[in-house]
């Protein structure tokens, strides 16, 4: 979707402010937001490409005024909204509803440290060969989905060099919107920055996205 | 059902969210404590289990780890060239978390040229190797900036780079996670691996630094 989330090449933000010796969590409530996330009980077969998609949805004036864990809170709360898991009116009160039975298959402690080693498995073995072959030109489709994609507007309508092909990957297209993994090769594309910026660029300097092969035809 | 339509049907439901969340308490630490019990009495989340994750990443998962990987690196050209041929592998060997650093690719420095890493999208970023990103690779200024002007931005973390050095931003738009691999500063030929992964910075691995001895 074409929202404030897909802010590469914007002006206007003001400078970057680093802060020395910056703590994990700034404050406390920012670790609970975090662990809630991480180790909450998902919907069934909860695509991880929708969380991102669900952040994407957030108002955009909220998405520019939020803190990232305030962001995070919005995005738990509309995951178990969604999947009915818990109801608006238990959310407004922070207690559950009346005579409702108590599940008991949450997370437990000794296994956080595995959970975080085995997910994100998004690579998949996939039949069909890959369209494109290292260093071919392509250019990056001018599409507009109103769903998720990872495609940002600033290389779309592009030409570039695929430089890389890491295999097939889950498609975020298709997951973050229940359509399953509908895996696609996905490849490493090197775009120049006067290709996206102009002639003002440096003529040395190259901008690397990794893309999916729908989001490329041959140039 | 098309991409388009399902954009559709989540506006509406999203939009009936949005009215309920405008409900909630403005105060994030009020909010989440008030969902931290709701899911707790719902049996949805153990309290046990966020105090355990919250643990991990103040204590056990930092830069650190990739500061390992770097100094290995630098002092091992067999342990580089693998590094740089296949990093999933090569970090693998050094039995640290997986996680968000399934996909890894290192990318190497040299005098002629340099790597940054973003996110422009949301905030991907290799956390096995890292830890949490800092609250600046997570804003809007450095997402919006790193890919139109990578040499502003560096600028404003104090490096100013040569004309002719190649700069090559990698947006993460994928799974794959980048760790830059700095150059080894002169002057360090007699450190251990140790010394030399003490000098190593987060902030040369994203690629806003150089290290220096």
């Amino acid at each position: 979707m074409n929202s404030i989330h897909d802010m590469g090449g914007m002006h206007g933000f003001g400078r970057v402010e680093a802060e020395p010796n910056e703590p994990p969590f700034h404050e406390r409530w920012e670790g609970r937001a975090g662990g809630i996330v991480e180790t909450m009980s998902f919907p069934p077969g909860f695509p991880g490409d929708r969380f991102r998609y669900l952040r994407e949805t957030l108002r955009p004036d909220l998405y520019l005024t939020q803190s990232y864990y305030e962001q995070w809170l919005y995005v738990a709360e509309q995951i178990l909204l969604e999947a009915g898991m818990i109801s608006a009116q238990e959310l407004r009160d922070g207690r559950p509803a009346a005579g409702e039975a108590k599940r008991n298959d949450a997370m437990r402690r000794d296994v956080v440290w595995d959970y975080l080693h085995d997910r994100t498995h998004t690579g998949r073995k996939l039949e069909q060969g890959p369209c494109f072959a290292i260093d071919q030109r392509i250019r990056a489709r001018n599409m507009q989905p109103e769903g998720h994609t990872r495609l940002p507007r600033y290389a779309r309508g592009k030409i570039g060099t695929v430089t890389r092909h890491h295999g097939g990957h889950v498609l975020p297209d298709a997951h973050a919107h229940w359509q399953g993994p509908a895996p696609q090769h996905l490849y490493t594309v090197r775009f120049t920055a006067r290709e996206l910026w102009g002639e003002a660029a440096n003529a040395r300097d190259t901008i690397h996205l990794d893309l999916w092969e729908s989001y490329l035809e041959p140039a | 059902m098309s991409q388009h339509s399902h954009g559709r049907d989540d506006s509406a439901k999203i939009a009936d969210h949005h009215h309920i969340h405008s409900e909630l308490p403005s105060d994030p630490a009020l909010r989440v404590k008030a969902l931290e019990s709701l899911l707790a009495e719902k049996g949805l989340v153990d309290p046990a289990t966020i105090d355990a994750w919250v643990e991990i990443y103040e204590s056990k998962i930092g830069p650190r780890h990739g500061a390992k990987v770097v100094a290995k690196a630098w002092v091992d050209p067999a342990y580089k060239q693998r590094l740089l041929t296949d990093a999933t592998k090569a970090i693998g060997e050094l039995d640290m978390l997986g996680g968000q650093g399934q996909h890894m690719v290192a990318l190497e420095n040299t005098p002629g040229v340099h790597n940054l890493v973003v996110c422009t999208l949301c905030s991907c970023y290799p956390l096995p190797v890292l830890g949490l990103p800092p609250a600046w690779y997570k804003s809007a200024p450095y997402r919006s900036r790193a890919v139109l002007d990578p040499r502003g931005v560096l600028k404003e973390f104090g490096l100013e780079l040569p004309e002719h050095v190649k700069i090559r931003v990698w947006d993460s738009t994928a799974e794959v996670r980048y760790l830059v691999l700095p150059e080894r500063p002169a002057g360090t030929e007699k450190l251990t691996e140790e010394q030399l992964a003490a000098l190593v910075t987060r902030d040369a691995m994203i690629g806003v630094a150089k290290v220096t001895a």
